[in-house]
């Protein structure tokens, strides 16, 4: 009743004593300590997880009190694992347990802001004008829209009312539509497994808009495109719970501890199971201290040691003993035994391309796709033969499309790997080498730029004359270097040998020890050889973010191909790099991309998009020569990267947008009027020069893009590679540029892109992020819309890491005026809708598309590169050139149909990787589970109105998650291979997930050949593991693992077999570095940007927990030696500069970090903590602001089997580990805490005024 | 006027200082069980707290005790004792001039700690900082006060002192009156000491009541709780309450 009175009862007080007096028994009050119980009691707890771009993919208890969310703690309820293996839970760490924080933060997002100046303008103009009138006033005015574009990034949002910006928006998006084209508008959203629902939401608006969706793990550097060139796969990966099954286990560039932490246990479970563990890593990283051995390496010099390793092992394992499971593996399982022609170059033979059926005559009786049938020697007849399995195989017939050990007419064969025993002659071949190329920060060596080595030769009497062939095998051995007594130069006899590639070669070039290489490899093969291939290499972004990233991995897959690892549990690659797999894709593009309404959607690859409309291309200072291999064969290989960029879209390659530089919705119209067909009239009017695309020219305003919109997303504040220049170009506000373009250089290389001497400043009309924090890119938009945090939507989402799917779900309504991604979008649309009559009605769009990967279109052009524009080839659409699809847009309609599952479903089915099948049956299903529209143009359809509603789209048409289209699934993939498949998902025919199942409890997906691996009760999810067990081919053009990259361009720039390149020379120190002293003393290093340890994950460092337990603010690490150099001690702030920009951070001087590099955490947002840079003026810069993308010609190849473009599957990749800086203390911190330079303030009403 | 000043200060205003202390700190264990605390500020800096409090306390309990047996034994007592007022006022000036500068350097260090180091500074209330004060200048007007009582040694100041608190403490009226002619600064130092019993409820003080002087008394060394209603000794297993 009361504390007081309670203490006054002395007279009944009971109290008793044991042993012997020295204890007591009381009966004091207890009601204090309630105050503890109830600061763990709560109303409910939600089942939620982090929408981050986070492959953990952790399942969280949140817990609700009063209506508020408190705190969050681990789900542990994943289903088991079989015995005998550990279980997946724990899963959690203890940043994302920080994330509640946010929710009710000063930094949340709690109202729609617009940019004053901007509301202002639409304000005055909205008073007399029809809303795209109105927007029409401000943009054409460039008074009115430099007021607020030059303002970007400054402050000065003010609160509006959701209906109003949703009408701004629109009317933006119907404007730029009717004036430019659809294709202006662009959205930019990462990573749809980690909320797929949301990220559908937008690219479901801007897909039905004819918007542009913009990828984006090509560019944030994680794909890695060495996976489909050789596999034909995007990214394939083990479940972490399958490094329990390894024997071996190297970490290479990947720090588990610390950017896989709910993963880690796995490996400290298998290191106690007995599994030995190299780690390789430049610093000394929290995964180093789990290792039996640490390698450090030179950053950068990966593929070096990759090579050498490769070296010994296919000196120990393949020439000097032949176990039998390498071999056998490497004949079924690789490309090695396919023969490859040897074509004359000075006095040597270099490789050419693989041979084909239609190189003999009468193609060996191929009548279908002969041109793309690779060929090899039987062993046991001598017979040249047709293995079944290549891609030509794949379409246009049945049934032959599979790794069985037959030849196309069903004959058993046994392919032939070396012709050293069969041979006509031996050869004298050349190979390139790069190592000896200049580099003021790389040591190389002294080696010829051509390596000559003797290898075995059949000669063959092709259509053309007689040919000499070899096999890979037999090349891939003399690209190693590896002397077989056939004689010939720069051969090396013993791992001394000074020839590239031995271990002390590397030695030289990596700095790690000679022996350290041998054990390594040693080791891990021979724990491949005993146990079949569970050896495994974790490998990460640390060797995937260097520009010459291909060799870094090819170099590793090389190892684990020649010891059959691939495709066996607790063996193969395991890239985890900003990779959360979308586990029910192919249920869920449909929603994503609308093509339940139209196909198909316009998708672009981002590296090229941000590398032409940052302008960043206008700064390159990378040279073609410098890149291009000494054997090229002959060609004009002259421009500049982007115009090997431009080639790759007109040869429909890679994707464009926008696309033509006239509005694509006018084009159907004129072709009418031409009486063609609109492919026809495309076709003709790009050869004529009557229509031209929009890349050719990317600074005209007529292909700027005009909208973005970026959602769960930090563009600006983490991935925006070249930082500086969005702020310049896109963005158009204050930058840090240091560096002056090619023009003012007179360096233009250009010759297929329109110079422009002035370049634009500015180049989006509208900039709008969706966000809950106010993050770096809010910052800089005009329109910043507040959106549900992780803990209020339902949404769903997978992993790589495990084989779980889990939900969000809303465990609060969104606070304040905040909404669901999904909400917000709808919102839009609708508003769209109806401001869209205005100017738009039922409309043509004319749609160019890529030639596809898994589509028939990806055999396109067989041999050599033919470009239509230089009259080599006539264009056809889909073949020579991009595919044109004329598309009917419903703009009035637009709302009805975001909302309604549209017809195609029904009538086209649906399909992925090249499989299709009929999905009536799951559309009926939802027309019962989420009700019919009633009327309106979408009347019978499904519903979506809900992210539930979405949610449940996505699990009934996905194979994943519902076992009846598994089947279906499996059975199409039948018809390919003509093999029996549906084996793997009978048992789980009737398995329906539905979304309130994955909100009781995580649920295990069901196999599907959607992906490679399976996950059943016997083996744990491993990638290629179909291909190795059920010999589906992989998706390349020979059907297997394809070690020799055959393409032209591949062979131009000297990456037909992995070699090794020293970094590129980004030219971006000497320019600057005398400029602008300033007192202290200047060291150059190289500039590496791995995850974050006070984050969650790569992004959300603004978080006060994070901040707390890190510096609070800013900060780079520099080795010991390097600060005594640089005159620097700890915490001392610095600056880090070049030509692209500088940033300033406090310097953490720490013995973990090796001499010459230094490591910036990346994202850690400009907003928190970050003084004024002593060289640009501006505040700080974040860590891209002294990064530029450099794009890669190999990248850009397309419409050759695997090597053809797919979103977020192939294509230029933002590179950005070949930087260096300057980096000095700083004479003077400057907190620019003063008014802007053009505000003043009022003396009498002391109110801050600016100059308008 | 004068007699009415008087009368309120140290007639009316000891009752009032006396009601909200007593009433303060009864409400306030009552209703705000969780604000019942030292606010002990040593989790965030070590620096000056052990010498500055040790210093503190133990100078301001003796100072305290020496006070309450001063003042509010009845002067017969002293008498039968045979105690003099003189020997008295000796000691006291001299006990309590000692315990003084004590707690002086005490609450001097403890002063300059906590409105020195910008952390301690940042994390201090309006209370936690003025009830230092308060308590300091309180302090040296006691002090300042052994320079008076040096001019009286025969003690009949103290006398007027103990008569007006014992006229207090057993509700005399007109007990004000004792004190209508001592020296300003005890009358300062009188005021002070209300307002102090005043604010305390307010305050870190109220940690005062709760000073764990029932360890002295406690039989045994392990506390071990029996159900409320429960058998004597060892009984059911506690239950969490509601």
């Amino acid at each position: 009743m009361s504390n007081f009175l309670d203490r006054l009862t002395f007279f009944n007080r009971m109290t008793d004593e044991f042993s012997d007096g020295h204890g007591i028994t009381t009966d004091d009050d207890r009601s204090w300590e309630d105050g503890y119980r109830k600061r763990w009691q709560h109303d409910k707890i939600v089942r939620s997880t982090h929408g981050v771009n986070c492959t953990g993919s952790c399942s969280w208890k949140v817990y609700v009190k009063g209506g508020i969310v408190t705190w969050e703690t681990q789900q542990t309820d994943y289903p088991r694992t079989r015995p005998d293996l550990p279980n997946h839970e724990p899963r959690g760490c203890a940043r994302g347990a920080s994330y509640s924080w946010y929710l009710y933060s000063g930094n949340r997002v709690k109202y729609p802001l617009v940019r004053s100046r901007l509301l202002k303008a639409w304000r005055d103009a909205r008073v007399l004008m029809t809303p795209v009138a109105a927007w029409k006033s401000i943009v054409e005015n460039p008074q009115k829209r430099a007021s607020y574009v030059s303002k970007r990034g400054l402050g000065g949002f003010v609160r509006a009312p959701w209906d109003e910006v949703n009408e701004l928006i629109a009317a933006a998006n119907a404007y730029t539509a009717k004036t430019y084209g659809p294709d202006r508008v662009f959205g930019f959203s990462p990573i749809p497994a980690m909320s797929m629902v949301s990220y559908a939401a937008g690219s479901r608006y801007l897909s039905l808009l004819g918007g542009v969706c913009m990828s984006f793990y090509d560019w944030y550097c994680d794909l890695p495109p060495a996976s489909p060139q050789t596999w034909g796969e995007q990214t394939d990966v083990p479940e972490s719970a399958d490094w329990y099954n390894s024997g071996f286990l190297i970490l290479w560039g990947s720090n588990v501890p610390q950017t896989r932490t709910p993963d880690a246990h796995f490996y400290t479970e298998v290191r106690y199971k007995g599994a030995k563990s190299v780690v390789i890593s430049s610093d000394y990283s929290e995964a180093s201290k789990f290792s039996d051995m640490w390698v450090s390496p030179k950053p950068g010099t990966d593929a070096a040691l990759g090579m050498a390793m490769g070296h010994v092992i296919l000196r120990e394992f393949h020439i000097d003993r032949q176990p039998d499971y390498f071999r056998d593996y490497a004949r079924q399982y690789t490309d090695m035994p396919m023969l490859v022609r040897l074509v004359k170059q000075g006095d040597h033979y270099v490789p050419e391309r693989f041979i084909r059926a239609s190189d003999l005559a009468g193609a060996l009786g191929e009548a279908n796709n002969p041109d793309w049938k690779t060929l090899a020697f039987d062993e046991t007849t001598g017979n040249l033969v047709v293995p079944k399995g290549s891609v030509g195989f794949r379409w246009g017939e049945k049934g032959k499309w599979n790794l069985e050990e037959k030849d196309a007419k069903g004959e058993p064969t046994r392919l032939r790997l070396s012709l050293t025993d069969v041979k006509d002659d031996v050869a004298s071949v050349a190979f390139p080498y790069f190592g000896n190329r200049e580099h003021d920060y790389f040591q190389g060596t002294d080696h010829p730029s051509v390596l000559t080595r003797n290898i075995p030769v059949k000669k063959l009497q092709l259509t053309e004359g007689e040919t000499l062939v070899a096999s890979v095998f037999d090349l891939f051995v003399a690209n190693y270097g590896i002397d077989r007594g056939l004689g010939g130069t720069n051969i090396a006899k013993s791992y001394d040998d000074m020839e590239p590639y031995t271990p002390a070669w590397a030695e030289k070039i990596t700095g790690v020890p000679r022996e350290q290489i041998i054990t390594v490899a040693r080791e891990f093969a021979k724990n491949a050889e005993k146990t079949k291939g569970r050896s495994m290499v974790i490998v990460g972004a640390g060797l995937n973010h260097w520009y010459h990233m291909d060799m870094n991995y090819r170099g590793i897959i090389n190892m684990l191909v020649m010891c059959g690892c691939v495709g066996q549990s607790g063996g193969g690659w395991s890239h985890y790099v900003g990779q959360e797999k979308l586990r029910p894709q192919s249920g869920w593009t449909p929603l994503a991309f609308g093509l339940d309404w139209n196909r198909p959607p316009r998708q672009m690859n981002s590296t090229s998009a941000f590398y032409a409309h940052t302008d960043q291309w206008r700064y390159e200072t990378l040279d073609v020569s410098e890149i291009l291999s000494p054997t090229a064969p002959a060609g004009p290989w002259d421009g500049a990267l982007i115009d090997y960029n431009v080639r790759a879209e007109r040869m429909g390659w890679l994707p464009s947008a926008p696309q033509l530089q006239e509005n694509p919705l006018g084009i159907k119209a004129k072709a009418d009027a031409a009486g063609l067909e609109a492919k026809d009239y495309v076709a003709k009017s790009l050869q004529s020069g009557d229509l031209k695309l929009s890349c050719e020219d990317p600074d005209n305003p007529k292909n700027w893009p005009r909208n973005l919109f970026v959602w769960r997303s930090n563009l600006l504040g983490a991935s925006g590679k070249g930082h500086e220049y969005f702020l310049k170009h896109l963005v158009g506000t204050k930058h840090g540029v240091l560096g002056k373009d090619l023009g003012v250089e007179g360096q233009r290389r250009s010759s297929e892109v329109v110079w422009h001497d002035k370049a634009p400043e500015g180049k989006l009309d509208l900039l709008v992020t969706l966000d809950f924090r106010m993050s770096t890119t809010c910052m800089y938009s005009d329109i910043v819309l507040p959106t549900a945090t992780w803990y209020e939507k339902d949404d769903l989402n997978t992993s790589d890491m495990h084989p779980f799917i889990h939900p969000l779900t809303a465990a609060v309504d969104p606070a304040w005026q905040a909404r669901s991604d999904w909400e917000i979008y709808k919102g839009i649309a609708k508003a769209f809708s109806k401001v869209a009559p205005e100017v738009l009605g039922v409309e043509q769009d004319v749609v160019l598309t890529p030639i596809m990967h898994d589509s028939p279109g990806e055999i396109a052009q067989a041999f050599d590169v033919k470009d239509w524009k230089k009259g080599e080839i006539e264009p056809i659409p889909g073949r020579t050139m991009p595919a044109v699809t004329v598309v009917e847009r419903d703009y009035p309609h637009l709302y009805d149909r975001f909302t309604s599952l549209g017809p195609l479903m029904d009538k086209l089915g649906n399909g992925g990787k090249g499989m299709s099948w009929n999905t009536s049956h799951e559309v009926e299903f939802l027309r019962k589970l989420n009700g019919e529209v009633q009327d309106g143009p979408a009347k019978g359809m499904p519903r979506i109105q809900t992210a539930i509603d979405a949610a449940e789209v996505i699990l009934s048409l996905a194979p994943e998650t519902n076992g009846e289209v598994a089947v279906k699934a499996w059975e199409s993939l039948g018809g390919f291979t003509g093999r029996d498949h549906i084996h793997l998902a009978i048992p789980k025919e009737d398995e329906k997930i539905r979304f309130r199942d994955v909100v009781a409890q995580p649920r295990k997906i069901i196999s599907s050949p959607i992906w490679s691996g399976l996950e059943s009760d016997k083996v744990c999810y491993n990638a290629g593991y179909t291909n190795v067990h059920e010999l589906i081919p992989w998706r390349t053009l020979t059907g297997r693992q394809q070690l020799y990259q055959d393409h032209l361009w591949m062979r131009a720039f000297g990456e037909g077999f992995c070699v090794y390149r020293p970094p590129i020379d980004t030219k971006t120190i000497k320019p600057i570095i005398e400029e602008r002293p300033n007192g202290e003393k200047q060291i150059v290093l190289n500039f590496i940007t791995p995850h974050q340890k006070w984050g969650i994950h790569s992004t959300y460092t603004d978080n006060l927990l994070m901040l707390t337990l890190s510096r609070g603010g800013p900060i780079v690490w520099i080795s010991e030696d390097d600060a005594v150099k640089g005159g620097i001690v700890d915490n001392d702030w610095i600056e880090a500069y070049n030509t692209n920009g500088a940033l300033v951070a406090r310097a953490v001087v720490s013995q973990r970090v090796k001499n010459g590099m230094c490591m910036m955490y990346h994202a850690q947002e400009k907003i928190v903590n970050v003084p004024g840079s002593e060289m640009t003026g501006q505040r700080g810069g974040i860590h891209n602001s002294v990064t530029r993308v450099v794009t890669k010609p190999t990248h850009m190849i397309g419409g050759y089997a695997q090597q053809a473009y797919g979103f977020n599957y192939y294509g230029t990749v933002g590179s950005n580990r070949d930087e260096f800086v300057i980096i000095r203390k700083m004479s003077k911190v400057d907190w620019l805490e003063g008014a802007a330079p053009d505000a003043t303030i009022d003396d009498k009403t002391g109110k801050l005024e600016t100059a308008s | 006027m004068n007699d009415t000043l008087n009368h309120i200060a140290f007639g009316w205003y000891p009752y009032f200082a006396l009601t909200v202390f007593l009433c303060g700190s009864l409400l306030r264990y009552d209703r705000e069980q969780y604000t019942w605390k030292t606010g002990s500020s040593q989790l965030l800096r070590r620096r000056q707290l052990t010498w500055g409090s040790n210093l503190f306390h133990v100078g301001v309990l003796l100072i305290f005790a020496g006070h309450f047996f001063g003042l509010l034994t009845p002067i017969w007592v002293w008498d039968m004792l045979g105690v003099s007022h003189s020997f008295k006022q000796g000691v006291a000036i001299v006990v309590g001039g000692v315990a003084g500068l004590m707690c002086l350097v005490g609450i001097v260090m403890l002063t300059h700690r906590r409105l020195t180091d910008s952390r301690i500074l940042k994390h201090s209330s309006f209370g936690d900082i003025a009830v230092l004060l308060l308590l300091l200048t309180q302090l040296l007007l006691g002090l300042s006060s052994i320079f008076v009582s040096l001019g009286h040694m025969d003690g009949h100041e103290m006398v007027k002192l103990m008569s007006w608190a014992q006229g207090i403490l057993t509700l005399q009226p007109g007990a004000s009156a004792y004190v209508a002619d001592v020296h300003p600064i005890f009358k300062a130092h009188l005021l002070i000491g209300m307002t102090i019993f005043l604010v305390f409820p307010f305050t870190r003080l109220v940690h005062i009541w709760s000073a764990p002087v029932w360890y002295l008394g406690r039989r045994g060394y392990q506390v071990v709780r029996t159900h409320r209603k429960g058998a004597r000794g060892v009984g059911a297993p506690a239950q969490p309450a509601e």
